[in-house]
Parts: structure tokens; sequence; C-alpha cells
């Protein structure tokens, strides 16, 4: 079988003209790659820009603004924030969708409700009013000073994503045959056990894609909490521009770092994906 | 008399102001097997899932062995646990083998060990004809393969009862026969069924008795051979005289 797959593509190939194989090849990734290796050439060769990039991944102090939390740089920081609210949003998420499809009046308003209300506010207010008001409120409330802005952070991006990721999940669900859940029942399983060996291994299976979209989304919008002060790329970033005034070298520095991080993720992703399908 | 391991009274199922049923009354004894005929959306279909409850009758009872399907107190899911069913569309699951299709609902409903229901499942792939593919996942399946595990996945709880909801109207021409043989030698093993078909051949070789269904309504409850020879009814012989080609 791999035989005759492997001699009808050399025949495709052949009978494929100039233009459709320059169309195949990824210039756009060759691009980027060379404008990233040429500009990380230039920065580490000019002392400004080598400033710049070590305040923000290596910064003199560990913890200058970090709430108590050992801090390691600024790139850890937003890898640190991207994952763990990402595993907020995958878990959350998961049971909000799986609350969204039930029958059961109660789980599913409430799903929707907070389904909702979380999209229904930008990312960016949410994360300032979790951090601005409801940090402080629970602070005040608890007398418990340790709650720290970063904590807040990891919460309003988490919960405003688990958002987003249940609708993916619902969808997810949704796209399963009916069939599927009949003969699980038929054979009789309860409702939640046709979900956990039935409906949720191909539901989730399907909805790897939209889900590792969202890590990516998930690593760019964690620039979002530098509004709460979380010492992450964009943070560092603006510290430093607003101590040297060079806002050039600055944030080229941060937008660097994105670059770099939201590529790797990208490869991953896509290695991850290519396992998922083969394996199904 | 015994009680019938079936027993339907005055069933009515409505689809909004579609009514599927409209009183069907019904007794299968145990080890019968019933062929159920009729024009599409005659309620066939639906009476057969009424049996097993994956649809909730709006008026009337079912009765399996006695246990009121409609009763609050009676646990739906150790009721379908005893009534297999096999599906126009297989609905099989994709993700798993064959022979995971087949050891699933073994494990998680009736708790049986490993090795007890892999292997009642390799012999349930033998008694169907294919225990080579015991490993292989639905999508590496034909139409007739596939339909053959779902029908190993259904007896694997051995149940009491097995439906079969036009188990080969999907199927190509050539894959019918397979599954039919499979049907033939249950029927013959003394299995209580109730089979929605329009294959006459498996009605001739197996059924005990043959329903025509028309507009919600049991028209005729008669044997095969009185059926094709002497159909009572105008509308049978009208239907009859369409599929009899």
């Amino acid at each position: 079988m791999t035989e005759a797959e492997g001699g009808s593509t050399t025949t495709i190939k052949a009978r494929r003209s100039f233009g459709e194989q320059m169309r195949e090849f990824p210039w756009w990734a060759v691009i980027i790659i060379t404008f990233l290796i040429g500009a990380f050439i230039y920065m580490i060769s000019d002392p400004s820009y080598r400033n710049a990039l070590s305040f923000i991944a290596f910064p003199p102090t560990k913890t200058e603004i970090a709430f108590g939390i050992d801090v390691r740089n600024g790139l850890m920081m937003t890898l640190y924030t991207t994952v763990i609210a990402y595993l907020i949003a995958l878990i959350l998420g998961l049971v909000l969708g799986i609350m969204r499809v039930s029958r059961n009046p109660i789980l599913y308003h409430l799903s929707t409700l907070y389904v909702e209300l979380m999209r229904g506010v930008p990312m960016l207010v949410l994360i300032i009013w979790i951090g601005f008001v409801v940090v402080p409120f629970l602070r005040n409330a608890t007398g418990n000073q340790s709650i720290t802005g970063l904590q807040g952070a990891l919460i309003g991006l988490g919960f405003g994503y688990a958002a987003y990721l249940a609708e993916v999940y619902r969808s997810g669900i949704e796209s399963i045959p009916k069939g599927q859940m009949e003969a699980a029942r038929s054979l009789g399983m309860g409702y939640g056990q046709a979900m956990q060996h039935v409906i949720l291994p191909q539901a989730i299976r399907r909805v790897v894609p939209p889900l590792s979209n969202d890590l990516v989304a998930m690593l760019k919008d964690s620039a979002l909490v530098s509004v709460v002060a979380v010492p992450e790329i964009l943070q560092m970033a603006r510290l430093y521009v607003s101590r040297t005034f060079r806002a050039f070298e600055g944030y080229n520095s941060a937008a660097f770092l994105y670059l770099v991080l939201t590529l790797l993720f990208i490869i991953i992703v896509r290695m991850i994906e290519r396992r998922w399908r083969s394996s199904v | 008399m015994s009680e019938p391991i079936i027993r339907i009274t005055d069933l009515y199922k409505y689809f909004g102001e579609v009514q599927a049923l409209r009183g069907i009354s019904l007794e299968v004894e145990s080890g019968q097997v019933v062929v159920v005929i009729g024009p599409s959306g005659s309620g066939k279909s639906t009476l057969l899932r009424c049996i097993n409850h994956l649809e909730k009758p709006t008026g009337g009872h079912v009765y399996v062995e006695g246990v009121d399907l409609e009763a609050k107190e009676t646990n739906i899911n150790k009721m379908r646990a005893e009534i297999g069913m096999v599906f126009q569309q297989f609905n099989l699951f994709p993700h798993l083998t064959a022979l995971e299709n087949i050891t699933l609902a073994q494990r998680v409903v009736r708790k049986r060990p490993k090795e007890e229901r892999e292997q009642v499942a390799r012999q349930l792939l033998e008694r169907v004809g294919i225990p080579e593919k015991a490993d292989a996942y639905p999508g590496q399946l034909s139409g007739g393969q596939q339909q053959r595990v779902a029908i190993a996945r259904a007896l694997a709880m051995n149940p009491k009862i097995m439906l079969f909801d036009e188990p080969t109207s999907a199927l190509d021409p050539e894959m019918i026969k397979e599954v039919l043989e499979v049907m033939i030698d249950l029927a013959k093993s003394g299995m209580t069924m109730v089979c929605v078909t329009h294959e006459m051949g498996f009605a001739r070789a197996a059924a005990h008795r043959l329903i025509f269904m028309d507009q919600g309504q049991i028209v005729e409850d008669t044997t095969p051979e009185d059926l094709y020879d002497n159909p009572q009814q105008e509308r049978t012989r009208l239907f009859l005289s369409k599929i009899l080609h």
C-alpha cells in the first residue's frame, strides 16, 4: 500500500508545474527564519540591543517587581503564564463544554451564562478588572496579602479563555454523530459512561487543531497581563524603555522574542497535530 | 402461559404533530423471531427504538420480562444491557479496534475481567466469521464486516433480545448475504429477535412471525408464508407488490 502511494505521488509531482511547486514550498518560513537569524546577529552585535535583550531575558535582579515570586526572566514568565493559564482553560473549558451539551437545565444555563458573560468582555478589561478589583477585594476580605497580581492574571487569562475553549469542546462533542451515543446507550452504558468512553475520546481528537490554535493565541494574549505588572516579556520591555528611553531597542526586542516563541509554538503544535492525526 | 418476553400495550409516539405510532399492542414470546415490514414512515424503526427506550413513548407501555420501561424505578441501563441493538449505520466506535468495540461495554457495564472479555470477543468474531479482523479499526473494514462486528458487539453482552433496525439497508448487495447468514444462524440458536428488514429471504428462512405496519399501526400479524401467499389487506398486497420483484 505504501509503495502504491509513493508511486502515485511521484507521477503527480512530475506533472506539477513550476508555479505549483513554488506554491508548495514554504517560502514564507524561509523569509521569516532568515529575517530572525539576521535580526539576532544584528542584535547581539549591537550593545544597546544586547542590553535590552539581556534585561528582558536575564534581568539584573531576579525579584525586581515580582511580588515575592522568584522570577527568572521575562521570557520564562511569558512561557509560565501561557502554560499555566492554558492548562486552567483546558480543564475548565472541558467541564464547561460538557455542561453546555447537558440536558440538565441548571448545568446548561449556568455554563451558557458563564460563556456569554466571559465572551462579552474584552480579555484586556477582564484582566484589568480581576487585577484591580477582584484581587484587592480578596486581599481586604480575607486579610491575606499573599494573593498576587500574577495569580489574578493567570485566573483572568485562564478563565477568559475557558469560555472560548468551552465552545470548541462543545462543537467537537456536537460533531459526533447521534448514533454513537445511541449505540453506547443501547449497550447499557449510562450517559456519563458513554460520554467518557465513546463521545469525548472522539470529540477531543477532532478539536486538537482548534485547541492548539488557541494555545498560540494564548501565548500572544499573555502580553495582556503586563497591564497588571506581571514581569513577562512586554512588561520587561516597558521597564527597560522607561529606564533607558530606548523605545526602539526595547520594543523591537520584545517583538523579536514573541515572534521566535510563536514560531516555536506553531512548529510544536503542528507536530502534535500530525501525531494525533496519524494515530486516528 | 408464561409472561411474554416483550409486551407492548397501546403504544403511542408523536414527534410534534407527526404520529409515528398509533396504538400498537404486541406480544413476543421468548425465542420468537419477528420480522417487521412496512413502507417508510410507517413507524417500524420507532417501534423498535421504543423497545429499548431510545425513544420515549408518548403513551402506552413496553414491558420487557414483565418490567415496565416507563416506570420511574426501572433502571433503564440495566434493562438495555439485556437488549442488543444493531443499527442501519452500524454505529461502531471508530476510535476503537473491532476487539475493543466488543470489549468496551463488557468492561464498563458488565465489569468482566480483561481475559474473559477478550475471550468472549474473539469467540464472537469467530462466530461472525472475521476472527482475523480483531485489531482492525472500523474504517479499515467493509460495510458487511462492520455490521458483523456490530452484531458481535451486541451479542457480547449476552442479551436476551436482539433488535435489528434495517441491518442490511446501508450495505452493498454483495455484502448483504454475509450479514443475513449471521442473523439466520442467530435465529436458529433460539435468540428472541425483532428485525425491521425488507430482506424477504431472511423472513422466509428464519422468521416465525411477520408483521406488516402502515401509518403507525399493525395491519397484519401472521406467518411469512401466509403474508406472501394470502395477504388479508389491500394495503399489504400493494406494498408486497412493490417490494417483491
